[in-house]
């Protein structure tokens, strides 16, 4: 029988830290699968985000460099503007890109530098346990909105339509990873903003809507069912810009 | 014909590939792996037609899909 599916090559062997259902594995695994059908591992460089992610280096085989908690746009910047022949990607969650990174990636996006963001929300800080973040649903209870979020702490921070706002912006989609299907789609968006810094097209961001079972407080499936039945409805799927 | 196999020494026994299996061939083993996780094990080899959705939703990467060349 022939082998049909199996680790990539740029996903080294290592078990990752990750807790169980957690959507970094898959979004990891997406990454070096769209590197590998794309042959760019010897030319791709990876910036790592401060949040679970912060090791992302020591899962994927090609080469990462790591920023401080929210820089990643600005090193990724500054990586794309002297390495122009590199295809340059960020790896972010919701507390690096859109709480204490919000400048950077704001401004990077209308620079119209030609990057790709990856950008996985998971409405929770992880890494640190759970807090609010800037992405938090309403309602959602949280380590520091343990009633719920209200508005008064803000309504969730909808990124991907900010910056679809911006004329340096290229690209922009919102995809989740709550189905295999939806899987497939997510790498079909990462295909594309890998492509379009290959081919000089612009600033391309994909949105991962990304379950944290761990601070979520639900199982890994019933995350998932969380995210079809109520984290879309705040945050729709589909192609933005 | 197609497998799966599964590695049950790094399954952290979340069983999204349990929900993500359209023939429910997946199961949770009772038996627990080094890491103190119960793995998933596949439970009936002879009905699985090598869809993949399993490896495609497994993030940590435990399940290989072989399948005969047709």
């Amino acid at each position: 029988m022939e082998k049909i599916y199996s680790r990539p090559r740029s996903l080294r062997e290592n078990p990752t830290h990750y807790c169980p259902g957690c959507g970094h594995g898959i979004a990891h695994k997406l990454v070096a699968q769209v590197v590998d059908e794309l042959d760019i591992r010897e030319k791709v460089i990876a910036i790592a985000p401060v949040g679970c992610a912060v090791i992302a280096y020591d899962y994927w085989d090609f080469d990462c460099s790591e920023a401080a908690h929210g820089r990643a746009l600005a090193v990724a910047t500054a990586i794309k503007r002297l390495r122009p022949e590199n295809v340059v990607f960020t790896y972010q969650g919701d507390g690096d890109l859109a709480a204490i990174g919000t400048n950077e990636t704001i401004h990077a996006a209308n620079r119209g530098e030609n990057l790709t963001v990856i950008f996985i929300n998971n409405a929770v800080y992880g890494m640190t346990g759970g807090q609010m973040a800037p992405t938090t649903l309403l309602g959602q209870k949280t380590a520091t909105t343990p009633r719920g979020r209200v508005a008064q702490e803000g309504l969730p921070l909808k990124i991907s339509e900010l910056l679809a706002g911006l004329g340096g912006v290229k690209y922009v989609e919102r995809v989740s990873m709550h189905a295999p299907a939806e899987v497939l789609k997510a790498k079909r968006a990462l295909t594309q903003a890998f492509q379009n810094q290959i081919d000089g097209v612009g600033f391309s961001l994909v949105e991962i809507l990304s379950p944290c079972p761990t601070y979520w407080g639900k199982s890994p499936q019933k995350s998932a069912e969380w995210i079809r039945d109520v984290m879309i409805k705040e945050f729709p799927l589909g192609r933005i810009k | 014909m197609a497998k799966i196999t599964v590695d049950t020494q790094n399954c952290k026994g979340c069983l999204l590939c349990v929900a993500a299996c359209p023939r429910g061939l997946i199961k949770k083993d009772e038996r627990l792996n080094k890491k103190g996780f119960n793995p998933v094990k596949c439970v009936d080899a002879a009905q699985c037609s090598g869809c993949c959705l399993c490896a495609v939703i497994c993030p940590d990467c435990c399940i290989e899909v072989y399948k005969e060349n047709t």
